[in-house]
């Protein structure tokens, strides 16, 4: 059952997002460089932070389904990379507007975290091709499975592989993120919390909207009566079969 | 709040503020974007269901009969 | 363990030496390579991190040629059912690969490296040569490594040829970034200097847990 906490953290992700903008605005101060324009970093570090650790989270979840073999720690692992790709197309973007703002370029080669997200992002587009381009659908899900888990170790190696190249050339554009004053660092830490809770909270509402879409096949399969396996078409995303263990309640045995 | 900014050597608040926006606008923008999405996926589990409580309520005997036509006494794994 | 490392290794070669498909090709795509960038960049001579800069990115290019091809043979030719019949253990197969691109790489470099310094490189190579050949033994390790992993994943999917190169170059920036600066230094016009070990280091670090996780999770490709 997917969407069983669904309600209580949307709420919370709602709460923290609220405080987080209401202190991004009304309580941090301005800061002496940058002036307003360092507004930006509380909306492009949590994103940068969040994906980072999402394509990480979704090579630990390719692990457990290598271990395990089992369809819904591929679909968490898919879910987890899908949403990280978004917040990192997010990063680049609000990193690029404030690179424009700050240093008069769309895009700056001695921003490292820019630098690596970009080739980070590179690598995690070829994840969905390569889902694509594997029609068997175990042998998708576990070289999908193997392609995470090197990924995933890649990104922080990268992250520090790319900040060793430029640590000696320029000052840092954007600015680092230690040695906030304690107002800034609420901020920060405000903001961070509530980015991690968007990213969870879109994570359950995907993983809930696919197992309620799986269902919803295996329901008509059955009204219909309907015998052997389906059609399937091609396509990258892994699929759950539900059962009635996963439905949660006694569907299943009353048919 | 006007002399803390006239000393700062940073972008004029009007046009800090526009980047400032655009950068918030994007993430508000992305996720909307996938709000959207979600809608016009919830729409058509809503129809799918719609469909298949139809299918129920039309033929209540038609689908049960059929299962007891095709369903042999003992069934067989790896029957078709 | 050694034994069938041995024996893959040796057919490896064999096949290779028997019907050169990648170690020739692999070669002169690298020297045409030169020969465009002299083009290209409409310069005579290059030196310090121009220099490491095409060096790097040539030998990568040539790389990518030798992984597309790496177990294609492999894949059409029911190599992989062969292997999996045999009651050995499965990781053989990742180190005989690897030493494979490893062997095609080194004698990619024995031709490219000459050429390199015939057509393009200013400063002379005598005094470079330890530095630059600890640095290539590095990268290559690192390229291999990456370079069969990523073989192998690409080899079973329908667009072989367009998915290793793009799965593999996001992974190897950083052996890239490595490389290329310690060789930067070594091809410098004025004042050349040993290689930073700091670049070196990252350079075998990356090579070492990257070599680990290949180790790890090669055994789920090779399975039916």
């Amino acid at each position: 059952m997917y969407g069983k906490g669904l309600r209580a953290l949307s709420i919370a992700t709602v709460a923290a997002m609220a405080l987080a903008l209401a202190l991004v605005f009304f309580y941090a101060p301005l800061e002496a460089e940058q002036g307003f324009l360092q507004k930006i970093f509380y909306l492009h570090v949590p994103l940068a932070i969040v994906a980072l650790c999402g394509f990480v989270l979704g090579g630990l979840l390719a692990i457990q389904h290598l271990r395990t073999r089992e369809a819904r720690w591929d679909m968490r692992s898919y879910v987890a990379i899908h949403m990280s790709l978004i917040f990192a197309v997010a990063t680049l973007i609000t990193g690029s507007i404030w690179a424009k703002g700050s240093w008069g370029h769309w895009w700056v080669w001695s921003e490292p975290t820019l630098v690596s997200f970009l080739i980070v992002f590179l690598l995690y587009a070829t994840y969905q091709p390569l889902r694509f381009a594997i029609e068997d659908p175990e042998r998708q899900s576990r070289y999908a499975s193997v392609f995470a888990v090197t990924a995933g170790a890649f990104v922080p190696l990268n992250f520090i592989a790319v900040r060793l190249s430029t640590a000696y050339l320029h000052p840092r554009v954007l600015g680092s993120t230690s040695n906030l004053p304690g107002p800034m660092a609420l901020t920060f830490v405000v903001s961070l919390a509530a980015m991690a809770l968007l990213f969870a909270t879109l994570c359950k509402y995907e993983l809930t909207a696919k197992h309620t879409r799986a269902q919803v096949r295996a329901l008509r399969r059955r009204l219909t009566g309907e015998t052997g396996a389906p059609i399937r078409r091609r396509s990258a995303a892994p699929s759950l079969q539900p059962t009635a263990a996963s439905a949660g309640s006694a569907t299943g045995s009353g048919a | 709040m006007g002399a803390l900014l006239a000393e700062l050597p940073a972008l004029p608040l009007h046009t800090a503020g526009k980047y400032v926006a655009a950068a918030y606008v994007v993430a508000f923008a992305i996720v909307l974007i996938y709000v959207a999405i979600m809608g016009i996926r919830l729409s058509r589990i809503e129809r799918e269901l719609g469909e298949l409580l139809q299918l129920t309520e039309s033929s209540p005997e038609a689908p049960a009969e059929r299962e007891r036509e095709s369903t042999p006494a003992y069934p067989m794994k790896g029957h078709t | 363990m050694r034994r069938t490392v041995g024996a893959l290794l040796r057919k490896e070669l064999l096949v290779e030496l028997r019907t050169l498909e990648s170690v020739p090709g692999m070669s002169l795509f690298a020297v045409t390579t030169f020969v465009v960038f002299h083009f290209a960049l409409n310069r005579n001579s290059v030196d310090g991190d121009l220099a490491s800069g095409i060096l790097w990115v040539t030998l990568l290019f040539a790389a990518i040629l030798g992984i597309n091809r790496l177990f294609v043979a492999d894949a059409e030719e029911g190599g992989f059912d062969g292997f999996l019949l045999a009651p050995v253990d499965r990781s053989a197969m990742l180190v005989a690969k690897v030493l494979t691109l490893l062997a095609y790489l080194v004698v990619l470099e024995i031709v490219a490296v000459p050429a390199f310094a015939l057509l393009l490189l200013g400063p002379s190579l005598g005094g470079a040569m330890p530095g630059l050949l600890v640095t290539l033994a590095l990268g290559d390790i690192g390229v291999a490594v990456i370079g069969t992993l990523v073989a192998a994943l690409a080899v079973q999917t329908r667009a072989r040829d367009l998915l290793g190169p793009l799965l593999a170059l996001p992974l190897l920036v950083p052996i890239v970034i490595g490389g290329a600066r310690a060789t930067s230094p070594l091809l410098a016009l004025s004042h050349p200097t040993g290689a930073p070990a700091r670049w070196l280091l990252t350079l075998g670090l990356y090579d070492l847990v990257f070599g680990l996780i290949a180790y790890a999770l090669f055994d789920f490709l090779l399975e039916d």
